[in-house]
């Protein structure tokens, strides 16, 4: 599946099927500071997302202010 | 390809979120009814504000601002926004061009700032001028053109979209060193007294991730990338260390603010010698404070004597300093 990346932002490609929970630990990416979109829509921890999805892997972490 | 197993809580039908500390999943209507119900909880409680009050929300541009603007409006609150460029690159920029749609595709309110047509300085060269990290001359010139401006337009209070991720941080950072001063000031609400508004924050019940989803499911757009200054502060390694720990210990973000508020801030109240220190009046602005020039136009002073620096060169600077 194609997976977008923020800050900076980047594209990578990752192998299906896969749940939400387990792409996230995949790239070491902390739960509590992501959210996952896919085709647009918010999906859960336990969503399976299939090789042929797109998602957004969206930071929710701010900074000084 | 295998639909999502979790279903929400109240209603049964597909989730579209997990939030572990509540043990829970929902579905967008019913996660929108839980964010409502945290910012009632949080308002009643430590007594934020009423129907009457005539609230100002400082809008960045980012989720939570927008998020805290967006709720308020949608209980029924009268609120108006401020937006202050800061002159930093394209984040500036971008940011402002977020918060004027918001409200203009809500037809709500915005008034805006810009520190260098205004001011005649930037944050860029504020801190470059001030040798201050970034944060903290833009901290300075943000508290005082909030505050002004609250004052100024006749506002009851000032929002701000702090969260429980961003005040579980200050506590954290306060904390580390023991810091009986800060500890004793860092309340959700913060009283008008002589020169200032009165403050408050109804995001505190709300995690970052809650509100980023807030933003998603209301179809808010924001600006998502970082402020390129907030690269390597101290805060985000604080809420990294935090959120080390949620993922182990569900709600312990929450645990640790939210009862520090119910069982430590009553130990220390009465104990800030800021709240009790009598201010005079600065001399350029007669904005309230403990020396001749407050801090504002000190910073302004000296950023205003400086040539212009583009945002690059305090990024490289702190960089290589790092
Ligand atoms: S991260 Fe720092 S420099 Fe950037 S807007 Fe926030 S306080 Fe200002
Ligand atoms: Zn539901
Ligand atoms: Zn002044």
């Amino acid at each position: 599946m194609k997976v977008l990346l923020r800050n900076p932002r980047r594209e990578q490609d990752v192998t299906g099927p896969k749940s939400v929970n387990a792409l996230l630990d995949a790239l070491e990416l902390p739960r509590e500071a992501h959210l996952v979109i896919r085709n647009g829509t918010l999906v859960p921890g336990d969503a399976a997302l299939a090789d042929d999805d797109v998602v957004e892997i969206r930071p929710v972490i701010s900074g000084g202010c | 390809m295998v639909a999502s197993a979790s279903k929400c809580r109240v209603c049964k039908e597909p989730a579209i979120i997990d939030l572990p500390r509540h043990n829970a999943n929902f579905c967008a209507e019913h996660f929108l009814e839980l964010c409502r119900r945290q910012v009632v909880k949080a308002i009643e409680k430590f007594d934020m504000l009423s129907k009457d009050d005539n609230i100002l929300v400082a809008v960045s541009g980012g989720k939570d601002s927008l998020a805290v603007w967006d709720i308020l409006v949608d209980l029924g609150y009268q609120a108006d926004g401020l937006y202050i460029g800061l002159g930093i690159g394209d984040y500036s920029d971008v940011s402002g061009e977020y918060a004027k749609s918001f409200a203009s595709e809500r037809g709500l309110n915005l008034i805006t700032i810009d520190l260098r047509a205004e001011y005649g300085y930037d944050i860029p060269t504020a801190a470059k001028a001030t040798r201050r990290v970034p944060c903290s001359a833009c901290g300075t010139s943000k508290r005082h053109l909030f505050d002004k401006a609250a004052l100024d337009g006749g506002y009851t209070v000032l929002v701000t979209g702090h969260n429980l991720d961003d005040e579980a941080a200050v506590l954290f950072g306060n904390t580390l060193r023991w810091d009986v001063e800060y500890l004793s000031r860092q309340l959700p609400v913060l009283p008008a007294r002589n020169g200032f508004p009165k403050k408050v924050k109804p995001l505190i019940r709300l995690t970052e991730r809650e509100m980023a989803a807030w933003c998603i499911v209301r179809g808010i757009d924001y600006l998502v990338d970082e402020c390129p200054m907030a690269v390597g502060n101290k805060h985000l390694a604080y809420k990294a260390a935090l959120n080390a720990i949620e993922q182990q210990s569900s709600g312990a973000k929450a645990s640790f603010y939210l009862n520090f508020l119910d069982n430590m801030a009553p130990l220390l109240a009465g104990r800030s010698a800021a709240a009790t220190d009598e201010l005079g009046t600065c001399t350029s602005c007669g904005a309230p404070t403990t020396s001749d020039l407050c801090a504002f136009c000190r910073t302004a002073e000296k950023a205003r004597a400086h040539e212009p620096v583009p945002v690059e060169l305090v990024l490289s600077r702190g960089r290589r300093r790092r």
